[in-house]
């Protein structure tokens, strides 16, 4: 068993080697300064922020749209939108918190992180990471921006045919939807590919799978869902802006079309999704907990295998969402048990951390305080979820506000808690600063106390019949004080969160410096400054086993490496490259592009034919070429000094 | 064996020596490339999974509407000339990494024109398609055109990519040492081809039995 040693003297190496070799990598990897970098930048660390800050904000108006709801239901027939508006609102709420906000929040973790944590100096493909991240950010703006022109996607977050069709949803909203959700996917996509590339192959050397950090295995799983969850969605969305603008007749019924084939492609893709926001979040608090119980991961093996398992099973589990709508009895048997079976793994890794709390030494810092909130939360989540497992019970309960009070407990409780802990865990690691341990305090407790008030009430309204997606109600239901509650624990969790960020914007202030290490963390990331500089660590470590900032001989490795031109890598902008299954180094080192605009150039133009696809300006699609001509550039074959690998019985070109 | 000798082999032995002589493993585009098209050809079987979800849901003859089970001849040469295209890939790629650059700028061409061709021909069988039906009559109409269509595009994507590795053969920057990227279009242009099979089988075969 792993604990944290108590002595810290050994965990200043990283600190000696970037004194000794720092300045003659910053040659290399210089920190630019400017709008140009601004715009042109592949640092993984930058992207990653990007990220954040971008989900963040999208995650703000997602939640003023929920505001806006909930302040309409606060009453029996409220009056502060009509339903046109409420249709926009809830459906862009749903797909924005899922699409633009959850993947995007993760992924922006994922990318300052995995780097870091693997111990090398960015991401597989730079220039590609760049490009996801314009096209996130562009998607969000054509979602959000939609709703200016009472344009925003209408039929509910799974858009089912024939609600979606152009015969029941003209005008634009539905457009919106499908293209603007293909155009996310290419980003989406793009990022998993990243990730996977990257922790298969630039791991630190020594680092073998069985030491490779449970978040980066979460996040690869995570990738490998999307790199199969993806492509389902991608067709049924691309068939249904085909059936509402060109004609064909892919989902309509009367022309052999057949409308419960979106909800299977949809659900394909959707439940799998569940879990692809999931679980990136769980890796987090498996990176916390460690941390602050001082000791390793109790059954890492264990928790490994419940993730990929979990990736596994979750794509024969999307039949769930469809009980209601009258399959062969067979099939609701299966994925009934299935879905039982899926809450497995997941209860394997809640054991897995209680487990590790209880055989360390526990201390109580602000995000562990979230993870013990998103704990309950998950497991309340979990309970509810398994309830829905059973047909008969789906049946009664199903597009009621019960099934809105269990999905937010899990998605809320089980990936906003941990991305906010996350937060809290790594701001010293984002930004350089520690955060006020009180307001984190009052930010949890508020928050916490907000959530469970805004969704426990829901629970019993969906109980007495209130069904999901309605803008108004009438007085004599009996719903009235429980939407009353909901209202009140909405308004109480915004105050939680906006507490919850100005702890955060205060810190960047005010903030303490933080040191290198403050918590005492057990992964690579630690072994950066904070902010980690341009190139990440000094000196490429040898990892020597799960926990490299605990033990002497992968810490001892940084001070070794001083003197190995290899591990330092001062004279190329490249990185180190391994092997897939034992880290074992290989040769050449990777050589890695610079800085360039061709991200944004062909995101840019991608956007602009996504745009003039959706007016039907199809002329304006020849704009692509742009993107066409860009690509080439960013291909073409340029000469380099590095030699790249593969020449099967190459004579020694070093 | 003496001391000396020990010396020398185990310094000709170590992995950083054999590394530099033969270095090993995968790249990650290599990896980058796998997952592409692995993801590629998860959409293609959703697009097909989706056909046949339609055709079992549709009761009476398939394909509806009187429209005519496929004919065979065309799609049968379209085969023949994309699946023949992958040999003059695979030669390419074999040339380069002994450094005949001849050879690899032989096989592009080559490629490229059996592609070209296949290409040609499904402009043809769309021709007479369209004669008979459209991407509005039924389902099938849909599934048909947005199936193939979606194939001829990754054919002309591909065609574009071989293109490309061609000027950059012309110019000489693939060498013995240099030549990932050959071999990552020809995984492309294999993956290609191999999903036209599939497409083949289902599209055209299957509703013959
Ligand atoms: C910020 C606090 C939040 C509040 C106050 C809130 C509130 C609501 C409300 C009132 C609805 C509409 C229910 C209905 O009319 O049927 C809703 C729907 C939904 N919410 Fe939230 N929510 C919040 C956060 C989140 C988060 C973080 C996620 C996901 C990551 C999320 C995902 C969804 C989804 C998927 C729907 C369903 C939309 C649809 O019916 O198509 N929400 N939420």
């Amino acid at each position: 068993m792993t604990v944290k040693p108590d002595t810290t003297t050994a965990a200043s190496a990283p600190r000696a080697a970037d004194d000794a070799v720092g300045e003659r990598l910053s040659e290399t990897w210089p920190e630019e300064h400017g709008l140009w970098a601004w715009f042109t930048t592949v640092d993984h660390k930058k992207i990653g922020r990007r990220y954040m800050v971008t989900a963040a904000a999208y995650f703000v108006l997602a939640g003023v749209a929920a505001l806006v709801m909930r302040t309409q239901l606060a009453g029996p027939n409220g009056d502060v939108v009509d339903p046109e508006l409420f249709d926009q609102l809830f459906s862009l709420h749903g797909t924005a918190m899922i699409f633009l906000f959850a993947t995007p929040m993760l992924f922006g973790f994922g990318n300052f992180l995995v780097p870091l944590m693997l111990g090398t100096r960015d991401m597989a493909f730079p220039r590609l990471n760049a490009f996801g991240y314009w096209v996130f950010a562009a998607a969000g703006i054509l979602m959000f921006g939609s709703l200016l022109f009472e344009a925003a996607p209408n039929a509910g977050w799974f858009a089912y045919v024939p609600l979606s069709g152009s015969d029941h949803s003209p005008g634009y909203n539905l457009d919106v939807y499908t293209l603007g959700l293909l155009f996310l996917g290419v980003s989406t996509t793009a990022g998993a590919i990243n990730f996977i590339v990257t922790a298969l192959k630039l791991r630190a050397p020594g680092m073998s799978l069985n030491r490779v950090p449970v978040f980066v295995w979460a996040i690869v799983v995570t990738s490998f869902m999307v790199i199969f969850a993806l492509p389902p969605l991608n067709v049924a969305n691309a068939m249904l802006f085909l059936d509402r603008r060109f004609g064909t007749n892919f989902f309509d019924t009367a022309e052999g079309g057949d409308a419960v084939l979106w909800q299977h492609l949809f659900w394909l893709f959707g439940h799998p999704d569940v879990y692809i926001i999931v679980l990136p979040a769980l890796g987090i608090v498996s990176a916390i907990v460690p941390t602050f119980s001082r000791r390793a991961i109790a059954a890492y093996p264990l928790i490994v295998l419940a993730t990929v398992a979990t990736g596994i099973i979750s794509f024969g589990v999307w039949v769930h969402h469809m009980f209601a709508v009258g399959l062969p009895d067979l099939s609701l048997t299966f994925f009934s048990a299935a879905s039982l079976i899926i809450t497995v793994p997941a209860g394997i890794q809640v054991f897995c951390w209680l487990g590790t709390m209880l055989m360390g030494r526990l201390v109580l810092n602000v995000a562990m305080l979230w993870v013990l909130g998103f704990i309950v939360l998950f497991v309340l989540g979990g309970v509810t979820g398994v309830m829905f497992a059973i047909v008969p019970f789906d049946q009664q309960t199903t597009d009621s506000y019960f099934v809105v009070a269990h999905f937010h407990y899990v998605l809320f409780g089980g990936a906003v808690f941990p991305i906010i802990a996350g937060l809290f865990y790594w701001w010293p690691k984002f930004t350089g600063r520690m955060t006020s341990r009180r307001g984190g305090l009052w930010s949890f407790w508020l928050t916490f106390a907000g959530f469970n008030l805004a969704f426990f009430p829901m629970h019993i309204s969906g109980l007495l019949g209130m069904p999901r997606r309605i803008y108004v109600y009438p007085g004599d239901t009996g719903w009235t004080v429980w939407n009353l509650l909901s209202t009140l624990g909405a308004y109480l969790l915004t105050v939680g969160l906006l507490v919850t960020l100005g702890t955060l914007v205060h810190s960047l202030r005010r903030g303490e410096r933080a040191t290198d290490d403050p918590w005492g963390g057990e992964t690579l990331e630690w072994a950066a400054t904070s902010p980690p500089k341009v190139y990440n660590l000094p000196v490429i470590p040898t990892a020597h086993s799960l926990t490299p900032m605990w033990d002497e001989r992968s810490l001892a490795s940084f001070t070794d490496g001083i003197a190995d031109d290899e591990r330092v890598l001062a004279h190329q902008h490249a990185v180190l490259r391994t092997s897939e299954l034992d880290g074992r180094l290989e040769h050449p080192p990777l050589e890695m592009p610079e800085d360039s605009p061709l991200p944004l150039v062909v995101a840019a133009s991608l956007f602009a034919g996504t745009l003039a696809l959706l007016l039907g300006w199809y002329e304006g699609t020849l704009v692509l070429l742009v993107a066409v001509a860009a690509l080439c550039w960013w291909l073409w074959p340029h000469r380099s000094p590095i030699p790249e690998d593969g020449a099967d019985g190459g004579g020694g070109q070093t | 064996m003496n001391a000396v000798d020990m010396r020398s082999v185990s310094r000709a032995t170590e992995p950083e020596a054999l590394a530099t002589e033969r270095p090993r493993g995968r790249t990650p585009a290599w990896w980058g490339m796998v997952l592409l098209i692995t993801t590629e050809v998860v959409l293609f079987a959703v697009l097909l999974a989706s056909y046949f979800f339609v055709q079992f849901t549709t009761e009476g003859p398939w394909p509806p509407g009187g429209i005519r089970t496929p004919e065979l001849r065309l799609p049968l040469i379209m085969t023949v000339l994309l699946l023949s295209s992958s040999a003059p890939m695979a030669w390419a790629d074999r040339a380069i990494r002994r450094g005949y650059q001849g050879q690899l700028a032989a096989g592009l061409a080559l490629a490229l024109l059996l592609g070209a061709a296949f290409l040609t021909l499904q402009g043809i069988e769309y021709d007479t398609k369209l004669a008979e039906f459209t991407w509005t009559s039924y389902a099938y109409g849909s599934l048909f055109y947005a199936i193939t269509g979606f194939h001829g595009f990754h054919v002309a994507a591909g065609l574009f990519m071989i293109g490309f590795t061609l000027v950059g053969t012309l110019r000489g920057r693939y060498t013995y040492e240099r030549h990932e990227r050959v071999r990552q279009v020809a995984f492309y242009w294999h993956a290609i081809d191999g999903l036209w099979i599939l497409i083949l089988s289902s599209l055209y075969l299957s509703p013959h039995v």
